[in-house]
Parts: C-alpha cells; sequence; structure tokens
C-alpha cells in the first residue's frame, strides 16, 4: 500500500466488515460509524453489535435485544441532520437466543431439540465449549450474509480479552464435534464402547467421586442429543469459517494507542496473517495529536504569554502544552510500532475528541474523520 | 492503606481499558514496599503484568519474581485443573490419565462453573498460609487482576454456584470453603478502576450492585485512573479566555473542559459507588509504577 486511504475506499467492494480490537478501544462506536457512513452513501446496511452503551443504543433506536436488525428511524436521522440515501438496520446481538435458533434449525427432529434446549447444562455447554457469544456473532453473520438482505454488514466483535477466541470459534466447535470423546458418548452401546468403554466409565466414576455433580447424566443425554446435529453444525461451522475467509469479508483492527491494546492488535493482526484472513486496515482511536502549527517551544510560549497573562498563568499554560506534547510523542511511538508490525505506513489515527461519542451527531464525526484520513 | 492490606486477597477489576493491570500491579508494589510478600496473579490473559514491569511473559502458572518481595503468577484453567488432580488424587497415575483424557476435557469444560471455580481455586491455594503447591512458600498478599467487570464477579461467585449445583463430594465441600474466604470481607476486598468517562462510572455502578447481590461483598475502593491534571482554576481559565487564537492556550482551554468533564463524572462515580474514589493522574510519559504506588500508599 503507497497511498493514503479513506476507510469508505477500503471498503468499497466488501459485504463484510469485522471490526475486532480489545476492550475499551472505541470498537462498538467506530462499527456503527462506519455502517452510518456507509448507509449514508446510498447502502443498505446492518451493524450488529454486542453490549452496546446505553446511549449508543438509545442513539439507534435500539430499546432491547431483537436479535434481528431493525431499520433506524429515517425520521430519527433526519432530525439529527443525516441525509441519508441508504437504509441503516441496527441489532443488538443475543448470543443465547442466536445459539437456542442455531439448534431449532439444525435439529432433525422437536424431540431432539427439545432435549438440547431443555438440558440443564446446555447454557453452560454453549458458552463453555463453543465460546457462545463469539460463535453466536459469526453464525448470525452467516445468516445475514446468506439471506442477502444488505449490501453490507458491521459486525462490532464480543469484549473478549482475546480477540483470537473469535477467529477459533468455529473451528472449536468442529474440533468438538468432531473429537473422537464425543463419539464415544455417542455410542453407548455397541463393540466401540465395549473396548473404550472402561476407560469412559472410570473417567466418569473419578469425576463424579470429586465433583458429587448429577449432572453427568445430562452430559451423555445432552451428547446423545446433539449426535443428531453434528452433521448439521460441522457444515455450518465450515461454511462460517468460509466467510470469514471470503474476499467479500474485511477485518479492519481498531486499537488505542496505549500498551495493552498496541500488543492486541499487532497479535491479532499476525493471527489474521497466520489464518489467512483478509486485512482491510487499522484505526487507531483516541489519539492526541498536535497541530503543526502549535508552537512547540515551551520557552516560547512562556515568553509570549508572560506579559499578558502573568509569569504563574503562563507558566501553567506552558506545562500543559509540555505534558500534551510528552503524551502526543509517546502515542505516535505507539503508532510507530503499529506500522512497522503492520506493515502499514497509513493507519487511519482519530485524534481523541472532546466529549463522547455515542449520538448520531458523534457518529458522524467519527465517520468523517475515518473518510477524511 | 493498611486496612487494605490486612486482607488476603485484593481483586483488582473494572471496564476493558481503563488500566486494570495497572492498578493492579502498582497495588502490589505498595504492599511489596511495606514488606509484605505479595503476589501479582492475573487471571487468563497473556502476561499484561509482567509487560507493566518491562519483563518478558513468564510461562503460564509459573511463580516469577517481579521485584523485590513481589512476585507474578498467571492462571490458566487447564493448568489449574490438572495441578487440582495430581494433589487430590492418590495416585500419579490416574491424574496422568485423567489430564490426557479428551472425555474428562469435554465433561470438566462443561460442567458449570467449573473454569471459574478451577482459577478461583487456585487464587485460594495461593492465599493460603500453608500452601498446597509442594515447596511453595505463603504469601502475605494475593493482587488479583480479574476479568472485566462482568465476569470478574462471575470468577467470585463460581464456588458459591458449583458447590449449591453439586450435591456433595469432595469438589462441593471445597466450594463452601473458598466461598466462606472469597465472600469475608475481613479476607477479601474488591478494588474497583474506572476512567472517568461515563461508560465506565456506569459500569462500575452495577459492579457494587452485582457484588452486593451475588457475593453480600461491598465495593471496597474506587480507583479513579488516568486524570487529566486538573490544572487552572475557573478564576484562571476566564482569564485565558481573550487569549484562545494563540494555539497554546487553546490547547490549554481545552485540556481544562476535559478536566471539567472529568470532575463531572467523577462526582457520578462518588454517587453511583457511594466512595470517594482515589484519583490517578494520567502520566503522559506512559504510566510510571513507583509514581502510582506512591500515590495509591498516600490515598487509600
Amino acid at each position: 500500500m503507497t497511498t493514503a486511504r479513506g476507510i469508505a475506499e477500503r471498503l468499497e467492494d466488501k459485504r463484510i466488515c469485522i471490526v475486532a480490537g480489545s476492550g475499551g478501544v472505541g470498537k462498538t462506536t467506530a462499527s456503527a460509524a462506519l455502517a452510518l457512513g456507509l448507509a449514508a452513501t446510498g447502502k443498505r446496511v446492518a451493524v450488529v453489535t454486542i453490549d452496546p452503551a446505553r446511549r449508543l443504543a438509545d442513539a439507534l433506536g435500539l430499546e432491547q435485544l431483537g436479535n434481528e436488525p431493525r431499520l433506524v428511524d429515517p425520521a430519527l436521522l433526519d432530525a439529527n441532520g443525516v441525509e441519508m440515501r441508504g437504509e441503516l438496520w441496527a441489532m443488538m446481538l443475543d448470543p443465547k437466543a442466536t445459539f437456542d435458533g442455531l439448534i431449532d434449525k439444525l435439529a432433525p427432529d422437536e424431540r431432539t431439540r427439545d432435549d438440547v434446549l431443555g438440558n440443564r447444562i446446555y447454557a453452560q455447554l454453549s458458552s463453555a465449549i463453543a465460546g457462545s457469544q463469539e460463535f453466536s456473532a459469526v453464525a448470525k453473520l452467516y445468516e445475514l450474509d446468506r439471506d442477502g438482505d444488505y449490501d453490507a454488514i458491521v459486525l462490532d466483535t464480543p469484549p473478549s480479552r482475546n480477540a483470537l477466541d473469535f477467529l477459533d470459534a468455529p473451528d472449536r466447535l468442529t474440533d468438538f464435534f468432531e473429537g473422537r470423546a464425543l463419539k464415544l458418548f455417542l455410542v453407548p452401546t455397541g463393540i466401540a464402547a465395549r473396548v473404550l468403554g472402561a476407560g469412559t466409565s472410570v473417567v466418569f466414576g473419578i469425576l463424579k467421586k470429586l465433583t458429587g455433580v448429577n449432572l453427568l447424566d445430562d452430559v451423555s443425554i445432552l451428547f446423545r442429543a446433539m449426535g443428531g446435529l453434528i452433521d448439521g453444525f460441522r457444515e455450518r461451522a465450515t461454511a462460517v469459517k468460509a466467510l470469514l475467509a471470503d474476499p467479500g469479508t474485511t477485518f479492519l483492527i481498531v486499537a488505542s494507542p496505549e500498551r495493552e491494546p498496541v500488543a492486541e492488535a499487532i497479535f491479532f493482526r499476525q493471527k489474521l496473517r497466520e489464518a489467512r484472513m483478509p486485512f482491510g486496515g487499522l484505526i487507531v482511536n483516541r489519539v492526541a495529536v498536535l497541530d503543526e502549527d502549535e508552537d512547540a517551544d515551551l520557552i516560547a510560549i512562556r515568553a509570549a504569554l508572560r506579559d499578558e497573562l502573568g509569569d504563574a498563568l503562563a507558566t501553567k499554560v506552558a506545562q500543559s502544552a509540555a505534558d500534551l506534547q510528552l503524551l502526543a510523542s509517546r502515542n505516535a511511538e505507539a503508532i510507530e510500532r503499529l506500522k512497522a508490525a503492520f506493515d502499514e505506513p497509513e493507519p487511519i489515527v482519530v485524534p481523541r475528541l472532546d466529549g463522547e461519542l455515542q449520538d448520531l451527531d458523534g457518529l458522524l464525526v467519527l465517520y468523517g474523520m475515518l473518510t477524511s484520513c | 492503606m493498611s486496612a487494605l492490606l490486612e486482607r488476603r486477597l485484593l481483586v483488582v477489576t473494572g471496564k476493558g481499558g481503563v488500566g486494570k493491570t495497572t492498578v493492579a500491579a502498582a497495588l502490589g508494589l505498595v504492599a511489596a514496599r511495606a514488606g509484605m510478600r505479595t503476589i501479582v496473579a492475573e487471571v487468563a490473559q497473556r502476561g499484561d503484568v509482567a509487560s507493566v514491569f518491562e519483563r518478558e511473559g513468564s510461562e503460564p502458572f509459573e511463580e516469577v519474581d517481579l521485584a523485590p518481595n513481589l512476585f507474578h503468577i498467571s492462571i490458566d484453567p487447564q493448568d489449574a485443573l490438572e495441578e487440582y488432580l495430581r494433589d487430590q488424587l492418590p495416585s500419579g497415575a490416574v491424574a496422568e490419565l485423567l489430564i490426557r483424557s479428551r472425555v474428562f476435557a469435554i465433561v470438566a469444560a462443561a460442567t458449570p462453573g467449573m473454569r471459574e471455580l478451577l482459577t478461583v481455586g487456585k487464587l485460594w491455594e495461593l492465599a493460603q498460609l500453608d500452601r498446597r503447591t509442594p515447596g511453595a512458600g505463603a504469601y502475605d498478599l494475593v493482587v488479583v487482576d480479574a476479568p472485566a467487570t462482568g465476569h470478574g464477579v462471575a470468577v467470585l461467585s463460581a464456588p458459591r454456584t458449583f458447590a449449591a449445583a453439586a450435591g456433595g463430594g469432595p469438589v462441593a465441600r471445597q466450594g463452601k470453603i473458598i466461598d466462606a474466604m472469597l465472600s469475608d470481607p475481613q479476607q477479601v476486598a474488591v478494588v474497583a478502576v474506572a476512567t472517568a468517562d461515563e461508560l465506565a462510572v456506569t459500569e462500575t455502578g452495577s459492579l457494587r450492585s452485582s457484588l452486593k447481590e451475588r457475593m453480600g461483598l461491598p465495593l471496597e475502593h474506587v480507583v479513579a485512573n488516568m486524570l487529566d491534571p486538573d490544572r487552572f482554576s475557573a478564576a484562571e481559565a476566564t482569564l485565558l479566555e481573550p487569549h484562545v487564537r494563540h494555539p497554546a492556550v487553546a490547547r490549554a482551554l481545552r485540556g481544562h473542559h476535559r478536566a471539567l468533564r472529568q470532575r463531572a463524572q467523577l462526582a457520578r462515580l462518588r454517587e453511583l459507588t457511594g466512595r470517594a474514589p482515589a484519583q490517578l493522574p494520567l502520566h503522559p510519559g506512559g504510566p510510571d509504577l513507583e509514581l502510582l504506588a506512591d500515590e495509591l500508599e498516600q490515598q487509600l
């Protein structure tokens, strides 16, 4: 990449934009801003958010979990001065409803479905093994894409510590369903069970003795019921994985210029490379920047202001400038680290703004910044 | 501070991105300076505490020393499970069989609260004066760099949840023992870290309620992190206004307004938590642990 490209250009041919990054970097707001901006240019866009802040949810008119995108009222947008040429649809992901819906779709019959959904440990299982939020997010993404109702879908990723959970989710699910262990549960009788069953019952026995939990029966009932869903799950996981690597999909990585988010972003970029997933761009959010014309000479600042403000106040102004300079240079170093690790000479840098960007105006301001880079 | 340091376990939690790890490390440093043998335990993360001390991440589950009196461990549920099995089972061979068994791995993963229970079980083990880990020395204080807010409470309440779900057996019994410690305000203190922005403050308010509701624990201390300096008085700001065309003045006024907004959020934080938050300044050149520890020593 030799020239700076704004976000709109980077996303031009993309159907799916996945926004990744560590917690607290402004992922959800960036996702909403992107979706709003893309919709304003005439696209029909759906944004899938996970646990948005109250004010953002209000701004988008998302009163409750719906698990299906809803049209953001054009009148609301109009009232906020947004000239909307396309359509903005928004939803808050309900991981459990998504996972339940998937079971419902894939179950061969009602009884299997009820066995699974009514199982005491099903909820636990879905989060412990499938990484419920992560898998639900990609599963929903897949459904929305397959339904083909939108020109573009923007997905805000779960606020997990490790963004990798998200990339791994389909694999982990497949891995789990294809595991030899599961087959043992699924074939409780027969030669295989007689040969391998002894070890299994020892395991069960010890576990039961240790935990005193009577859930082991539930576990095997659940696994047996899930047996009927294996093929469907496997196919779905494979399709979801293919979708993540599709040329119409792109990953945007958001970081703030602090140690942890930078490390996390670099780590995630590396994993994307290894998994051969498409990378669309790096957004560095909340950056302290100095305008080019700002006088950096602290002694000069003091001298220039001393007569009018008095020495004490002029010194405070100079101190304030010094702090900002130090912060800006630390932020610049963080950006250099990111550039080197990403091999990306022109990341999109969003300055830290005054106030919070939770309303529609704020989203538009942010979108303006994303495109003007 | 002294009351805080008399606990066995300090649990530091907060929304992602508020500098939880840094504050946990600074608290650890305060305790270590007071001559206490202290360990900072991070939960399911990747060597963040070590990197705050500019050290390479350690192998998970290894107790390494960061500074005089200050140690660090990264707790992984799988390692905790293995350690637990080796400790609990009479035969090493049986433990190894279980550890290698995929069936066991799946059942363990599918058992409600198991992951959290194992993590918290290791925290409890670290806090025991008579350690179960062979050859391990006792710590005077365990500082936990806990997962982000919502999950943080889930981890603390895991033994209680588990003991309630399980009818009997050693794990349920141990769960009750662990829960008795975790819900004892004499032994455990929860410290919430927030930045002075709306989302983080709101989340800290919810943390207070869920902590009370699920653990019966108070929010012991609240730390407001990365605050901009409140440099100018209202009168000084008025004096600056006419000179706003000077870029440095404009910048100073923007900083002033940022600080004012943060004051308003600090007031909300105080109201929602019923605690006067300790205030840590933003270090423009990057967090300086020694200075942060100085601040915490004075304020807590």
